[in-house]
């Protein structure tokens, strides 16, 4: 071990981190292939998430038909009708959302907002990718097994995920625990490297406290998918074991078709107890990055400072430690105690506290804020309003009174689409045309951005909104095809038909979308190296798209929070974080001293 | 799943208290200049390693954790019956302790540069792990003698399973182990090895405590300590 060099502070001296050294790639296949560099592995991360969502798309249209017009497309029986819900939600949840934000953005902004020039374990980085691919090529190689991929559902529940007659049941099912477990193994070690970066990377000045707070979100959210992760993988594990050895973890004794199954003693319950142990901290694993990243945004284009950067950074906290305690509200109408639904209804709207916090402190960063309707700021603004939407519902949900008659409604759909899944893309969204111009130095078109913005924010009210109505009706989700029902008024299909036509409409507008990835990749506007006069460090970077290393001989030194925008007396509107103003600018290393407090 | 909370509650416990140390309730947007709050930590690479060991332990701490709630929640059922437990597991408890011994040993020496002592507790180290693995295979195939088979009822199942994961992670120690070794014998100076041991042995202390915690819910330790302390508080 090398001792640092340390300077009257008591910090290193800015460039004397050659002791943690830097891998370089030597030719084409370990630069763009086999890379280390997180920006590389951010990068492949988003590309192949996108290209497993692109396919959730299309499962979700053949359902969106099947709903509006049974019997259209003669290849949909109800079989696969439910193999396209448990892919379609799997590959939502996991596989795209979790590695998207996590594996794409992690990677490309914890090192850069912190000022570092990599990951703190390369290698292991890079077999985290590669882990995640096999993960999604397991997973999709299930549409090609015998029998097709599972249609148990994305929660998988047993014993009917393993029974005979539930379709995929042959391999499918095998084929999914296995890519669940291999996603969990990857995204563990992707997973310590975030954790480690965050807590050993940082650059001189940048304390937790100076933290962006898209670096908070993703941070904690890293360490819940740690903790919530091995409960599905103990589950899937388990599960396995019920499949092919024939033990019975999940399995009751069961009869079918008059013959007495051989399992018996397992607890189907215990299952959705270790499922949802995973599954709901998996709904903030989404959500918070979502949330830090949605700060930024706005503070960014609003000009201002964020409001309450103490609560946003506690609240974040407290929400990652609560949802731990709140899993069972997925679990009131399973046969569970009834007592714990009243611990897990209270525990439940005691999370809404922080998160309604967060919203307010949004808002009031805008209040008076100098509000540029970029597209970046559009998606924020749209995330704001569907995530209050979707939270408002949620509290109906959380209470057992409330959640008993609507489970297993499309309320419940709607809501969940609403709160985890639209929200949080709209924020993806807003983050590629925010950050898209350092990753490639070019601008998004923003005209084709609008055009994708108002088209995907009003689509998607217009296939979730009514489907609370409908829920509300009492239509059953799952259902392959409503038949004569006497409840269901005619109208009620027509607002399907209608819903159906606007996700047709959503989908085909994000083709707009990766066309102007595509297209803007030669063509885009040039950017230059901060073309949202930003503060935050991964725009200061001396080359744009930033170099391997990111920060040229010396790293940046943080003089300031991340938040200094229309700072009274500044020449610019914005102070970047390495900006020493009001002090000397550029300080000799080791003498840099604390300026006070301004 | 009370196991699981208590596990979760002490690290949310360390963490708010860390988290508090590195300053959560400074304000940021009146501190300009070098330092505000903490200093960010000055990286060397052995730090990272330990702190990248430490956070993947409390990882495998959770899976551990989750596995043992799984199975105290169906344990606590009527019909549980529990399989005998094979004498030697004792016999293999009493290997994983002087492989943890033997690490610890080689840790101290190369603390103070005594090659003599890294050489003998790694390999000491090493071997008393493959007994403890080759011990638990044994006691599988004397289960599987005695009728006790994976399938034939969960608790069954619950032993092979908790005895797998944990016999897995010492295996993928193992593998550590074995680079480390294989490092020395290609005569690789103490400096060189330190860092190596030292991960290897914590590695190890946790596995054998993780073990100990196994063996007493096995062997139903646990769970009349629990009862006992139920009495008293009712």
């Amino acid at each position: 071990m090398v001792d640092l060099t340390h300077g009257a502070d008591g910090h290193a001296a800015p460039g004397h981190d050659e002791e943690l050294e830097l891998y370089h790639p030597t030719n084409w296949v370990t630069k763009y292939v086999f890379s280390q560099d997180a920006k590389v592995i951010a990068i492949q991360y988003g590309l192949t998430a996108t290209a497993i969502g692109l396919v959730a798309l299309v499962l979700s249209w053949l359902m969106r038909i099947q709903l509006a017009y049974p019997g259209l497309l003669a290849f949909i029986d109800a079989d696969h009708y439910y193999q396209f819900i448990t892919m379609h939600g799997m590959i939502m949840v996991v596989y795209l959302l979790t590695a998207i934000f996590l594996g794409g953005f992690g990677n490309y902004l914890i090192p850069l907002m912190l000022g570092a020039r990599d990951m703190m374990f390369p290698y292991l980085n890079m077999l985290s990718y590669w882990i995640y691919l096999l993960a999604v090529l397991v997973l999709a190689a299930g549409f090609f097994v015998p029998g097709g991929p599972t249609g148990a559902g994305w929660t998988l529940y047993p014993p009917q995920a393993i029974l005979a007659n539930t379709p995929g049941q042959q391999w499918g099912i095998i084929i999914m625990l296995v890519s669940l477990m291999l996603f969990i193994i990857g995204f563990t070690m992707g997973g310590l490297n975030y954790v480690v970066t965050v807590l050993q990377g940082r650059t001189k000045g940048m304390t937790l406290m100076r933290m962006p707070l898209t670096i908070w979100g993703i941070f904690t959210a890293t360490v819940m998918a740690l903790l919530a992760f091995p409960a599905l993988f103990v589950g899937a594990l388990m599960m396995l074991f019920d499949r092919l050895l024939g033990t019975s973890f999940f399995m009751p004794s069961i009869v079918a078709m008059g013959e007495q199954l051989p399992t018996g003693g397992g607890s189907p319950i215990l299952f959705q107890h270790l499922f949802w142990f995973f599954g709901h901290p998996e709904v903030y694993i989404v959500a918070l990055p979502a949330f830090g990243i949605v700060s930024d945004l706005i503070s960014t284009h609003a000009r201002k400072n964020i409001f309450g950067y103490r609560m946003m950074v506690w609240a974040i906290v407290v929400i990652g430690a609560l949802s731990f305690v709140v899993w069972a509200h997925h679990m009131y109408v399973s046969g569970m105690n009834p007592g714990f639904g009243f611990f897990f209804a209270t525990t439940t709207l005691i999370i809404a506290v922080p998160t309604a916090l967060k919203v307010y402190n949004w808002v009031l960063t805008l209040w008076r804020g100098d509000i540029h309707f970029t597209v970046p700021m559009l998606f924020a603004l749209g995330f704001i309003v569907t995530f209050v939407n979707g939270g408002l519902t949620g509290l109906f949900l959380g209470n057992v009174v409330v959640d008993v008659p609507l489970s297993d409604t499309l309320f419940v759909v709607a809501h969940f689409h609403m709160v985890m899944g639209v929200a949080p893309i709209l924020v993806i969204f807003g983050a590629i045309y925010h950050w898209y111009p350092k990753i490639t130095g070019r601008m998004l078109d923003a005209t084709l951005g609008k055009i994708h913005f108002w088209v995907t924010f009003l689509g998607a009210y217009a296939v979730f909104f009514p489907m609370h109505y409908l829920g509300l009706l009492g239509m059953p989700r799952r259902y392959f095809e409503m038949g004569e029902t006497a409840f269901v008024p005619p109208s009620a299909h027509t607002l399907n038909e209608f819903m159906t036509i606007a996700a047709l409409v959503v989908g085909a507008a994000q083709m707009l979308f990766l066309f102007n990835l595509a297209w803007s990749l030669r063509h885009g506007k040039e950017a230059g190296g901060n073309p949202w006069r930003a503060t935050t460090l991964e725009w200061q970077t001396p080359e744009t798209p930033p170099a391997h290393g990111n920060w040229g001989p010396e790293l940046p030194v943080v003089y300031r929070w991340a938040y200094d925008y229309s700072v009274p007396g500044a020449d610019r509107d914005f102070l970047p974080q390495n900006d020493p103003w009001p002090g000397e600018p550029a300080p000799a290393p080791d003498t840099a001293v604390a300026e006070g407090a301004r | 799943m009370s196991v699981i909370l208590i596990f979760l509650l002490a690290i949310v416990a360390v963490m708010l208290w860390w988290l508090w140390r590195q300053g959560l309730f400074s304000k940021p947007w009146l501190e300009v200049g070098v330092v505000g709050g903490m200093a960010a930590p000055a990286p060397s690479p052995s730090q990272v390693a330990r702190i990248g060991l430490l956070v993947f332990l409390v990882v495998v701490g959770s899976l551990f954790a989750l596995t043992v709630s799984a199975y105290l929640m169906r344990s606590a059922l009527v019909d549980w019956r529990a399989p005998p437990l094979p004498g030697i597991l004792f016999a293999n408890t009493f290997a994983l302790l002087v492989s943890s011994l033997a690490l610890q040993t080689a840790k101290v020496g190369a603390r103070r540069g005594d090659l003599d002592s890294v050489r003998t507790g790694l390999l000491a180290g090493g071997f008393t792990a493959l007994v403890f693995l080759g011990g638990q295979l044994f006691a599988w195939r004397q289960l599987n003698a005695e009728g006790y088979y994976l399938a034939s009822n969960p608790a069954n199942a619950f032993f092979y399973l908790l005895t797998a994961l944990h016999g897995v992670h010492v295996a993928g120690g193992l593998v550590g182990l074995g680079r480390v070794t294989r490092k020395m014998l290609r005569g690789a100076g103490v400096a060189e090895l330190r860092l190596g041991v030292d991960l290897c042995a914590t590695y190890w202390h946790v596995l054998l405590l993780i073990w100990l915690v196994l063996l007493g819910l096995l062997t139903g330790r646990i769970g009349e300590f629990v009862a006992i302390c139920r009495q008293l508080l009712t």
